[in-house]
């Protein structure tokens, strides 16, 4: 099991969540994060006085998903989140120890 | 009942009697002029709660927007119980050069017949207008010392600046003191129809000297003081603006011609300072932003002020050109280079633009709009009684504020804790916050 965690361009939330649906993907989880890579921030101007905003808003998309899946999910995410502009973010993927649907005690890979 | 009938009977008389004499003097209220003026005061007080609370919470951090709202609401409160104390019998009562007298003092004498001099509007509600007009001055300094001043140094600078800062200006200029011009006694004055020198210049010289002060923010120039929500300043900037055609609108104390030029000379001049704030953002800084658009709104409206009863309708436009533009430098570039910390710059809007309204209103007044003449028609000393005025006004603002914030300083800390600043004013002074 993996979780293949996804930073990207708030307005790109609806296309990645319908490109995960339609590759069959069943759950995911969503954050309104802040941050920045190496697009750094942006200048604001406030009556002349200039600030730099260093974390600009972002959208983390969770999915856990099974070893044999992530390789098209994460390319599924890429297709889905690329405008092909500074900032469409990046996609992390890591392990997960063991996974338990609460409802009905299903363990690991049944729990996805 | 025998009693009662007689009663009536003699009243029937009474009143069967009195149209001979009312037709020898007409009735000295009228009732068109007395019912605009009570609406345009609600208008002015308008101005402050909600106008000038949303205007100026919308601009400061999120964890200073209850105590900037707490500042206006203060003065509302405050001054009004002063103004009916003692402020509107120094202001307006005795022709005093300096200062009025204290014969109406918890509104002794102002009856159901008191008419307001020269107008034909209840005394009392002469008195209401201009308590709300005191409110708003006192109001828009505190922009200045936003996000730092402790509440307590606030109240009593409120009460004080009132009484010492307000009232005397309002009297030299309006009540008969040595800056109002009066016709009967060929003695001329500043014109300044509805406060470019009174509220505007004065508030502006005040908060400009309270910046340096106070000092400046923790972290000024280097943190994000970044506006916490500008919908609410938008909001606020559109109720001062249709409240200022009472701030105007009404100052002709009557329900009138000159009345509706105003407010169609002010309404022009903030169209036209918007635009002229907005154009300048945009070609120097590539967008034009809502503030900038909002800050020049205001500034044409703050401009105009002083001339609106005195020019055409068209001026205005001219007039809120020329605020934009000097505005927009007083905001962007004097403060860059003077260096002080005017939070929502009060003096950047509020005194450079009495200054310049009250110049123009010297330059542009029309003899046929408000009996006195200006540079263009061939009366250049009025622009020199314009000047005289400007002068006096700064003075004793720039001055008398020093003093009393030095007597304040003694009593209580003028500002708040440097931990408490950085937790933010809402939470430390008034123990509330947004969530």
């Amino acid at each position: 099991m993996k979780m293949i965690i996804a930073i990207i361009k708030p307005f790109k939330l609806e296309d990645v969540r319908d490109a995960l649906t339609s590759t069959g993907i069943q759950g995911m989880t969503v954050a309104e994060v802040k941050g920045y890579g190496r697009q750094k921030g942006h200048k604001e101007i406030y009556r002349g006085a200039e600030y730099a905003v260093n974390f600009l808003p972002k959208i983390r998309v969770d999915v856990a998903v099974d070893d044999n899946q992530v390789d098209k999910v994460v390319e599924v995410i890429a297709n889905a989140a690329k405008t092909g502009q500074i900032g469409d973010g990046k996609i992390f993927v890591t392990g997960i120890d063991s996974a338990v649907r609460i409802r009905t005690g299903e363990t690991d890979s049944d729990a996805l | 009942m025998t009693t009662t009938r007689a009663i009536i009977t003699i009243s029937l008389l009474a009143l069967g009697a009195t149209p001979a004499l009312a037709e020898a003097a007409p009735p000295a209220i009228d009732a068109g002029d007395t019912a605009w003026i009570i609406a345009a005061t609600g208008l002015v007080l308008m101005m402050t709660i909600p106008g000038l609370a949303l205007f100026y919470c919308g601009m400061v951090r999120k964890k200073n927007v209850l105590a900037t709202m707490a500042q206006s609401l203060l003065c509302t409160a405050l001054c009004s119980i002063l103004w009916v104390v003692v402020g509107y019998s120094l202001a307006f009562n005795g022709d005093g050069a300096l200062i009025g007298n204290f014969d109406k003092i918890m509104l002794q004498g102002i009856g159901m017949n008191s008419v307001a001099p020269a107008t034909k509007i209840p005394e009392m509600l002469f008195m209401a207008y201009q308590m709300t007009f005191a409110i708003i001055t006192v109001a828009l300094v505190a922009g200045s010392v936003a996000d730092r001043m402790r509440f307590s140094a606030f109240v009593w600078f409120a009460a004080l600046w009132l009484l010492f800062i307000y009232v005397p200006i309002a009297h030299w200029v309006w009540g008969g003191g040595w800056l109002t011009p009066d016709a009967t006694a060929m003695k001329p004055g500043i014109l300044d129809f509805a406060g470019g020198t009174v509220v505007h210049l004065n508030a502006g010289v005040a908060g400009l000297v309270a910046a340096y002060l106070v000092g400046s923010r923790q972290g000024y120039g280097s943190d994000n003081f970044a506006p916490y929500d500008l919908s609410l300043a938008v909001i606020g900037t559109g109720l001062l603006w249709v409240g200022w055609f009472g701030f105007n609108g009404g100052s002709a104390l009557g329900a009138n011609s000159r009345a509706v030029f105003a407010i169609v000379a002010t309404h022009l001049a903030a169209s036209m300072g918007a635009l002229t704030w907005m154009a300048l953002e945009w070609w120097t800084r590539g967008k034009p932003s809502v503030l900038g658009m909002i800050s020049g709104a205001v500034a044409g409206l703050g401009t105009i002020t002083p001339a609106s009863g005195f020019v055409l309708p068209w001026h205005g436009i001219v007039i809120g050109l020329v605020a934009g533009a000097i505005c927009f430098w007083a905001c962007t570039k004097l403060k860059q280079k003077l260096g002080y910390d005017d939070s929502l710059d009060v003096f950047g809007v509020h005194g450079v633009g009495g200054i310049t309204g009250t110049l123009l209103c010297g330059v542009f007044a029309v003899a046929a709009v408000g009996e006195t003449a200006g540079l263009l028609e061939g009366n250049p000393s009025q622009l020199l009684y314009q000047v005289y005025g400007i002068v006096a006004v700064a003075v004793w603002s720039g001055v008398g504020t020093v003093i009393l914030l030095k007597v304040i300083e003694f009593m209580v800390p003028l500002r708040v804790s440097k931990q408490s600043e950085i937790e933010g004013l809402d939470v430390t002074q008034h123990g509330e916050a947004l969530q």
